[in-house]
């Protein structure tokens, strides 16, 4: 029961646009140059909702679409968990200061944006999937959080899930409290069945001892301790190289994560 | 066949109806409403709201400091009442601080302590006062962080943000994290609290009445905002549990719009039968049913459609918004422990302020409270961006 297949994989960060970008990178088959990162479209979405929509929807959703078509799956039918640190802070800074001004005119757009599901929505919506979608936050440790709920969902339902972590840097002021220096988003496909198409077989197991993986690379160590969703670039550059090898992630003072990966 | 069950071993909720579960039963039976006309900070609104006496004056101290707000304040105050610190200490020497999970849902955590901060930003600069602290107030997972170091638990934690389905998402995240082993056992909460964004965020969408809510109501126009928060410890059941037990859970995705339900709750339909299906259950084994009912026009119309299709006409069901107000991102778990008190006192609650029923609406609500016995509920709880949970509860024979 304790493990999945990684199917697909969608990435998007500074210097690491999409997986054949980022496998190229972490496997070192290529230098890390933290270039500025090509702007999300997220093309599955109508094009009036994509005017409608921020930074944040787009980038969780192009690195979900890009993992399912990598995958080859229907999300139509395929549950999702969506992790996230801090959710959508341009729209909460937006309403914190227009509740600053006389009358606080909340933008009711700007409102029913404000929740940390609304990526969840869009993709639902742009996908047509009215199956389960869960959407948490565990501070730095979101994306191993939603490792461990993906992995629990695929487990009990016997499904495939979609995995999509993201974060970005908030705005000023917010930006002097929460530091997060650089985007970030990554989806995985996982599947809890054996097929022929995995890109790696992860095994978990909870309470390691083993502190967390760290990169050799400082830049891309930066990156990673600088996003809470790029904490998932050690697994990453396991899976881009297609060796066996063992990650720990960190699960804060509940111990650590951690992850066998066989090719 | 039907998933093992968890029973709920200990539970409090703290709302608008007052501080612990006699508060919200006492309440519930005498029909007494938590709701008053809005005094929250200085809003100026003409909306009614489910405001929790006393969070003003009582910061959090000395450890705890850094995690001062009024969402956290709420979370405190929850979980000081009926011993449920006793209960997770008790639960802590069986199972070991590392094998309780903490899942807590919140909508908007401590947003409020970012209200205030821009509020009191730099005039030159723009710069936020020096003593707010991010992580640990508006950060959603403040809620959990905090819960967990109040009950000093060290398992897998989590905060579930699903608008206002999160406290009960937070239970099917709770059922798997413990079916596959990451825990042996999980304290379930939510916690949402006053806030400027809500109550100026539902004015903007013109859904807040400007009276008493009314769901189902032929004149219902809009919510009232709550502010609860409730914590429950689930293990699995024991062959002869008499206590309060989670059969089943249902979750789904509208696909239909952000903010607007689907007309004819085909998410809502897919959340209830698959509870349903999990508790290998049918339709006419619920004996009551707990709406999300927040008393907008369309949300009431999705919901009695969804009901109507599952359950049919006599399924005895209503909302409790008209004594608590929505409570957003703590109304599943709030919900979830009316049921349980429902369950254990043999009492189907009415619907407070509701005169006239909607004659568009067919489903088989109750208007005053009926004293009858119950083996087997449904809470439903639904939210912004089309997310949908259903949870089954039920109660054998003491």
């Amino acid at each position: 029961m304790n493990t999945l297949q990684v199917e697909g994989v969608g990435l998007m960060a500074p210097g690491l646009a999409g997986w054949p970008n980022g496998r190229a990178v972490l496997s070192d088959a290529r230098p890390y140059v933290a270039e500025a990162m090509p702007t999300a479209i997220a093309a599955l979405l109508p094009a009036n909702e994509r005017r409608r929509t921020t930074a944040t929807v787009k980038l969780a959703l192009q690195v979900a679409q890009e993992a399912a078509l990598h995958a080859d799956i229907d999300p139509s039918t395929t549950p999702t968990v969506l992790a996230s640190s801090g959710g959508d802070s341009e729209v909460l800074d937006k309403i914190c200061a227009a509740l600053t001004l006389p009358d606080r005119p909340v933008s009711p757009t700007h409102f029913h944006h404000s929740v940390h599901n609304t990526p969840a929505g869009y993709w639902s919506i742009a996908t047509r999937c009215a199956a389960a979608s869960l959407s948490l936050s565990a501070y730095d440790d979101s994306f191993a959080a939603g490792l461990m709920e993906a992995a629990a969902l695929a487990w009990t339902d016997r499904t495939r899930v979609l995995l999509v972590a993201y974060d970005l840097p908030p705005p000023f002021p917010l930006s002097e409290r929460r530091e997060i220096v650089a985007p970030f988003a990554v989806a995985l496909v996982l599947n809890p069945t054996p097929t022929g198409r995995r890109l790696a077989t992860l095994r978990l197991t909870r309470n390691a001892e083993r502190p967390a993986s760290c990169l050799d690379d400082p830049q891309l160590e930066a990156l990673r301790l600088g996003n809470p969703a790029a904490r998932s670039l050690p697994l990453l550059r396991a899976i881009a190289h297609s060796i066996a090898s063992r990650v720990t992630l960190s699960t804060g003072e509940s111990g650590g994560l951690e992850l066998e990966i066989e090719p | 066949m039907a998933i093992k069950p968890l029973a709920v071993t200990a539970y409090t909720v703290t709302n608008a109806l007052g501080r612990g579960i006699a508060a919200s039963l006492t309440a519930l039976r005498r029909g007494e409403s938590g709701l008053r006309p809005c005094d929250f900070e200085d809003a100026a609104l003409s909306t009614w709201i489910g405001r929790v006496a006393g969070l003003e004056e009582d910061p959090l101290t000395g450890e705890f400091a850094p995690f001062d707000c009024r969402n956290n304040r709420l979370a405190r105050l929850g979980l000081e009442q009926d011993r449920f610190g006793a209960a997770v200490r008790a639960a802590r020497e069986r199972h070991g601080a590392d094998r309780i999970g903490v899942f807590i849902g919140t909508s908007t955590s401590g947003i409020g302590a970012t209200e205030h901060a821009y509020r009191q930003r730099d005039p030159a600069t723009g710069r936020l006062p020096a003593g707010f602290d991010y992580r640990h107030t508006h950060n959603l997972f403040s809620a959990a962080d905090f819960t967990r170091r109040w009950l000093a638990l060290r398992g897998v934690v989590l905060t579930v943000s699903t608008a206002c389905s999160s406290s009960a998402k937070a239970f099917a995240s709770a059922y798997r994290h413990m079916q596959v082993g990451f825990c042996d056992a999980a304290v379930v909460g939510g916690v949402d609290s006053l806030c400027l964004t809500t109550l100026y965020g539902f004015n903007a969408l013109e859904l807040a009445s400007s009276q008493p809510c009314r769901p189902w109501d032929v004149d219902r126009d809009g919510l009232n905002i709550g502010e609860a928060a409730g914590f429950a410890l689930l293990e699995w059941a024991e062959p002869d549990d008499a206590r309060p037990l989670l059969l089943g859970y249902g979750e789904s995705s509208d696909a239909h719009h952000m903010s607007a339900a689907h007309p004819e709750g085909a998410g809502a339909v897919l959340a209830m039968q698959q509870a349903l299906a999990r508790a290998e259950l049918r339709p006419g084994q619920v004996d009551y049913i707990n709406l999300h009912g927040t008393a907008t026009p369309s949300n009431d119309a999705a919901e009695d459609r969804a009901v109507l299709r599952v359950f049919g006409p006599d399924t005895p069901c209503s909302s409790t918004k008209g004594w608590t107000g929505h409570t957003l991102g703590a109304a599943g778990i709030t919900e979830a422990a009316f049921v349980w008190l429902c369950l254990e006192h043999a009492l189907i609650p009415g619907m407070l302020n509701t005169r006239r029923i909607d004659p568009n609406l067919g489903a088989g609500v109750v208007l005053d409270n009926r004293e009858q016995p119950l083996r087997v509920a449904l809470s439903n709880s639904f939210g912004f961006g089309g997310t949908n949970c259903s949870l089954l509860f039920g109660r054998r024979a003491a």
